[in-house]
């Protein structure tokens, strides 16, 4: 998996590209790790993502938990495949998602 | 049919998936099929390498197999670790708030929800979970 990072002020833009799983997930969660602290606006492009498997799921609930104490937190360009998984396992209603 | 035995560690998720696809791609599994099942790999080969052997490393087994009628895939995997039977566990609480969700039993969820059958057996000291995906 390919991980771009962009940090505009409070705002942090992140785009993955490839599959998300048990394999790759702790890169995310580095990036995420050291990026979050002063961040207010959260943007996960999927544009170029694959698909994803709960270790990715994970992470995604992990970042909406601390985005909603300290700003928001969308995803966007979701493919149809993603999508599915947000819908059966209940993370389209948790997930702001454009 | 076809399988491989290999070490259960996280590093083999990726070897195992390659062993897969490389047979789905032989008989042009459609990729929606493809990608299901893969992830499925990712989960149930990911449990076994985290939890099957508490200490130390064991072997895992993933066996392809070509069902005829319906027209479907099998997998089967297969490991001497300490008998669990993830089809045992509840299925996740989808209607909790943020704050209380838990990602605890989404992984073997989404595979129930993904795939046609999921049987899970444990026979002479070996763990064995089968899917099964129409194709």
């Amino acid at each position: 998996m390919n991980i771009t990072k962009n940090i505009t002020g409070s705002q942090l833009y992140i785009s993955l590209e490839g599959r998300l799983d048990t394999t790759t997930a702790p890169e995310l969660d580095g990036v995420l790790k050291s990026s979050l602290d002063g961040i207010a606006e959260l943007t996960i492009d999927m544009e170029k993502l694959d698909y994803l498997s709960s270790a990715g799921l994970r992470l995604l609930l992990g970042a909406r938990k601390m985005m909603n104490k300290q700003g928001s937190m969308k995803v966007t360009h979701v493919n149809e495949t993603i999508m599915e998984i947000f819908e059966v396992t209940g993370f389209a209603d948790i997930l702001t998602i454009e | 049919m076809k399988e491989l035995t290999m070490d259960a560690t996280v590093e083999n998720i990726a070897r195992a998936t390659a062993f897969v696809d490389e047979q789905l791609e032989a008989i042009g599994c459609p990729m929606k099929a493809q990608i299901q099942i893969d992830i499925a790999i990712d989960e149930l080969f990911g449990n076994i390498a985290h939890y099957a052997y508490r200490f130390g490393v064991g072997p895992a087994t993933v066996r392809v197999e070509f069902l005829k009628e319906p027209c479907a895939v099998e997998l089967t995997f297969m490991d001497s670790g300490i008998p669990y039977n993830p089809l045992a566990k509840e299925d996740p609480d989808l209607d909790l708030s943020i704050e209380e969700r838990k990602i605890g039993g989404l992984g073997i969820y989404m595979v129930k929800k993904s795939m046609d059958a999921v049987f899970y057996e444990y026979k002479n000291g070996q763990n064995i979970l089968r899917i099964q995906k129409k194709i």
